[in-house]
């Protein structure tokens, strides 16, 4: 099968769906792969190089897509494109479905397979093609580096000649995989980070980040399924915007990343916290494609408020387009290797595949969007409540062991038992058995001290001297009183000294083993 | 005279405690030994000397065969026949308290009355019982680790049934016979109430599976101090008791942490009431593939590791692989590589056997860790050698609440950057749980005999 890699269209769009690297994967996998020319271009990766890694480079998107059975984009085609693509091809690219039910249908009726690379199952196995994940991992990182480039001061506290230079202070909403990335490159530069997330779980993730988890005083748990946030209750957005204005007077840098899928961004960063901030403050907002959490945002705009400034660009993986198309190269290079699972070039829409299932929106001119729920959470359920529970138990048996009472009642009952022992038994017993208890304190005390290792040592060694029971014999021996006794006696003496000298004699071989 | 031989009694008792105190370190365990050894000379030698008939040369004859069967049999056992060894000297000494006990029952110059006639009696029908207990037990142990029966526990029904009717039966035997003057019935009577209480034996062990013997053969080793303990009262000799109680609090603590490490309920090991749950199979699936590799790949991880810790069970000493390991571990560590063991608790088929199969094998003792000591660096560590262990490494001990081994403690190899399990097959360990370890995405399999494997790759590290 041929893919074709089209040069994108879209305005400030640099991307590319493939470089030399993944098109030798693709190649690999038994597929030809033809590349419009200048298609990387803007990604710095030029036609020379794509030639080299076994690519054909065509002229024009029409040559290009010419006898093509799959096509990998990074953006939604055009209508000029669509009517390029052959039919009965395959279209790989970001197709927004949810948003674009009328692309879906134009797909259908022109008999072209999509898969929506958005729509993977996020589950562990998919990750390595989960291109919403390495996309967002760069968006985190340039709206960091957008937002120290709009900044007037260093992120990094110092102590100079000149005075002191304070750290920036940074917060980030949303720790997604993009809020993650953004806490890393901050704090890397040296600012102090703070996020905030409805969903409890993350909170291990973002400290280990070495940012400070902002906390609110209302119990919910914001966890939706497929690791994505829901809409919280009233009462929690209050105590969150509380919170949000409190920050809005310390910090210097918002990053909002607050999405919730199928519905627009929620309003977090208000009017009134952006006018609250110190002038020369700086908001990214990641949201912006979908309305943006910040009042102010004006999508793919830079604009200025109250001086702050506030950056609602909404295409930030572009902005660092080689990284990102490396990433997306290298995910969409994966999802056609998991398509072809025989490595012959022939492309396989198994829909027994989850990871399939999930990606294809429309197939042999029919709409399979949305897939049926995802069956597996990437995210771990619940882990504070399994906590609370285990500390529940925890402080339970704390309870039984401490519990003075039963003390006091097990001690009582036990010396009433030996109070009405001595009164009926004969006095020699009560000798016998106050060196008895005492011996068994003794035991417990000097095996404890035992180590591990020497277990099996130990075991023949008290083997040997429970071999002491040969005494016993020896008295009955001694003692000719009936001829059955002498002869169970002698029986006696003879097992016990089997025991004694093959105990120690064994013991003494082990021993001799251990070294240093 | 009298006095004499009771402080070399005291004098033995304190050689004792000294030697179970000597084993509390590799440096003071052979000097502890000797102790032992010097304890049990001046006990018998007193003993002796305070015969007053002639029957002198039964001793000598007695005692030289019985060491000369002892001797030979500590001298020709392979260490991985240490359990058998233990459980069968454990059946000795039942069988000693055994004899005893009838010895004394039968003995026709003990004429006591009253109170000290009744805790007479007790203390020989405690004896006897225990003593009985312990020797067939051991006995059936020891079948079941020399491969002579079956290692699988016996079902059967109404198992727990008949245990509690054997013993109402030994008490209410028990209660006609304590306040009873000698005489036929009564001797009928202890015949009984000893057959019930083979059996009872018998059948106790019958019913545990082959890897909880660690569990039974310390229980057991409780259990002979305890009928040596009794025997000391009968015969109103306090070595005796103070021996029978040091032994009877070692058995017992082992048990404890035997049970600890496999995650079971002391008084329900007590009560005989375990391994009911052992060998029942799962049918749960676990989803994924198993990697198989072969002996060059594992050579070549090795060659890259620098960090290695090596993860031993039963399969090993099954497999006799132990001498392989240490010349492996020899190899490795002579390439500057850091090479430790981490033992799990119920490694193997007796308390500290993986310890004593390394040190056989010359592997020094001071990296030979265990789990609680080693646990932590699983993390950092790239690369972990299963030989021959399943459950005691299976992660869903910790990860999965609703598994029969939840809560057991494992050794958490899977953290390691890469885990390579020797195995035989891909059969289910003891406890009758699929392993998912086995299908973690660092996990290999390289499977085959272990002492075959590890030779063939200690040659190919060696290339």
């Amino acid at each position: 099968m041929i893919i074709a890699i089209p040069r994108e269209t879209a305005e400030g769009e640099a991307r590319v769906a493939a470089t030399p690297d993944s098109v030798k994967r693709l190649l690999d996998l038994g597929f030809s792969v033809v590349v419009q020319a200048g298609a990387g271009d803007k990604a710095s990766f030029n036609d020379e190089s794509y030639r080299q890694a076994g690519a054909e480079i065509r002229e024009d998107m029409a040559t290009c897509f010419k006898g093509a059975d799959v096509v990998l984009k990074v953006q939604s085609p055009t209508d000029d494109e669509l009517a390029l693509i052959p039919k009965g091809a395959t279209l790989i690219a970001f197709l927004k479905p949810a948003q674009n039910a009328e692309l879906l249908q134009k797909l259908a009726d022109n008999n072209i397979n999509a898969l929506a690379v958005e729509s993977i199952p996020r589950i562990s196995r998919a990750q390595k093609m989960d291109a919403l994940s390495s996309m967002a991992n760069i968006a985190g990182y340039r709206a960091v580096i957008e937002a120290a480039h709009n900044f007037g001061r260093f992120f990094t506290g110092q102590i100079t000649a000149a005075g002191k230079i304070p750290p920036a202070k940074v917060l980030v909403i949303g720790a997604g995989v993009a809020g993650l990335s953004a806490i890393g490159t901050a704090k890397s530069m040296g600012a102090i980070v703070r996020a905030f997330d409805t969903r409890a779980e993350v909170r291990e993730q973002v400290e280990s980040m070495g940012a400070e988890f902002l906390t609110i005083e209302v119990e919910e748990e914001g966890s939706g399924s497929g690791g994505y946030a829901k809409e919280m209750s009233q009462e929690f957005i209050d105590a969150e915007m509380a919170l949000f204005r409190e920050q809005a007077k310390e910090v210097d840098i918002v990053i909002t990343t607050a999405l919730i899928p199928g519905k627009p961004a929620p309003k977090l960063w208000l009017a009134d916290m952006v006018d609250s901030m110190a002038p020369g403050s700086v908001v990214v907002d990641l949201a912006a494609e979908m309305g943006g959490n910040c009042d102010y945002t004006v999508p793919h705009q830079k604009t200025v408020h109250s001086d702050v400034t506030i950056i609602g660009y909404t295409n930030l993986p572009s902005r660092a387009a080689t990284q990102s198309s490396r990433l997306y190269s290298t995910n969409l290079a994966h999802l056609l290797s998991e398509l072809t699972p025989a490595k012959d070039g022939e492309i396989d829409l198994n829909f027994g595949d989850e990871v399939i299932r999930g990606a294809t929106v429309v197939k042999s001119g029919e709409i399979t969007w949305p897939p049926p729920a995802p069956q597996v959470s990437a995210q771990p359920k619940k882990p504070p409540k399994v906590a609370e529970e285990a500390k529940v138990t925890a402080e339970e048996k704390k309870e039984k062991r401490k519990s003075p009472l039963s003390i006091f009642v097990f001690w009582a009952i036990a010396a009433v038992l030996l109070l009405w022992l001595g009164r009926v038994a004969p006095p020699e017993f009560v000798s016998h058995f106050t060196v008895f208890i005492l011996a068994i304190f003794i035991g417990w005390q000097v095996i404890w001290n035992v180590t591990h290792a020497l277990h099996t040592p130990l075991m023949s060694v008290t083997n040997a001297i429970s071999g002491i029971v040969v005494v016993g014999a020896l008295l009955q021996l001694g003692a000719t009183g009936s001829g059955l006794v002498t002869l169970l006696a002698f029986v006696g003496v003879l097992v016990a000294s089997i025991n004694i000298f093959g105990g120690f004699f064994v013991t003494y071989r082990m021993l001799k083993m251990f070294r240093r | 005279m009298n006095g004499m031989i009771a402080m070399a009694y005291l004098f033995s008792a304190v050689m004792f405690i000294l030697s179970l105190g000597g084993l509390s370190s590799h440096e003071t365990a052979r000097r502890g030994n000797i102790y032992g050894m010097v304890g049990m000379a001046v006990a018998i030698i007193a003993t002796i000397a305070g015969i007053t008939s002639g029957a002198y040369w039964m001793v000598i004859i007695a005692m030289v065969v019985g060491a000369a069967i002892g001797l030979s049999l500590a001298k020709r056992v392979a260490m991985t026949q240490m359990p058998q060894m233990v459980a069968l000297l454990h059946s000795f000494v039942g069988l000693a308290a055994v004899l005893i006990g009838w010895g004394g029952f039968l003995d026709p110059r003990v004429n006591l009355h009253g109170s000290a006639h009744v805790v007479h009696s007790t203390e020989i029908y405690l004896g006897v019982f225990i003593g009985a207990i312990t020797l067939t037990g051991s006995l059936v142990a020891f079948c079941k680790l020399q491969g002579l029966v079956s290692g699988r526990p016996l079902m059967l029904p109404a198992r727990h049934w008949l245990n509690l009717i054997a013993i109402l039966a030994c008490i209410v035997l028990g209660v006609l016979f304590v306040p009873a003057q000698v005489n036929a019935a009564t001797t009928l009577n202890l015949l009984v109430m000893t057959a019930i209480a083979l059996l009872l034996g018998i059948h106790l062990v019958a019913a545990i599976g082959g890897a909880d013997m660690p569990v039974v053969i310390s229980m057991l080793n409780s259990y002979s101090g305890w009928a040596a303990a009794a025997t000391g009262f009968m015969l109103g000799n306090d070595l005796l008791i103070v021996v029978g109680a040091l032994v009877g609090s070692s058995g017992a603590i082992l048990s404890y942490i035997m049970c600890r490490g496999m995650n079971r309920s002391f008084i329900s090991v007590i009560l005989g009431g375990f391994g009911s749950d052992g060998g029942e199979v799962s049918d749960e699936e676990v989803d994924g593939e198993a990697i198989a590799i072969d002996q060059q790949e594992l050579a070549d991880d090795l060659k890259a590791a620098d960090s290695i810790i090596i993860v031993p069970g039963f399969g090993m000493a099954v497999a006799h692989a132990q001498q392989a390991v240490s010349d492996l571990t020899d190899r490795l560590r002579g390439m500057g590589k850091t090479v430790r063991f981490g033992i799990h608790p119920v490694a193997g088929r007796l308390p500290g056997h993986m310890n004593v199969l390394l040190a056989e094998a010359n592997v020094p003792y001071d990296i030979v860790l265990e789990m609680d000591e080693i646990n932590s660096d699983f993390p950092s560590t790239d690369l972990v050698l299963v030989i021959g262990a399943n459950d005691t490494v299976n992660p869903d001990a910790v990860e999965k609440p609703g598994s029969p081994i939840a809560g057991m403690p494992v050794l958490e190899v899977w953290k390691a950057r890469r885990v390579v399990v020797l195995k035989r097959s891909m059969a289910s360990g003891y406890a009758g749980v699929a392993n998912p370890l086995f299908y973690k995405e660092n996990a290999r399999m390289l499977f085959g005999d272990a002492k075959d494997s590890l030779q063939g790759v200690l040659g190919k590290v060696c290339d």
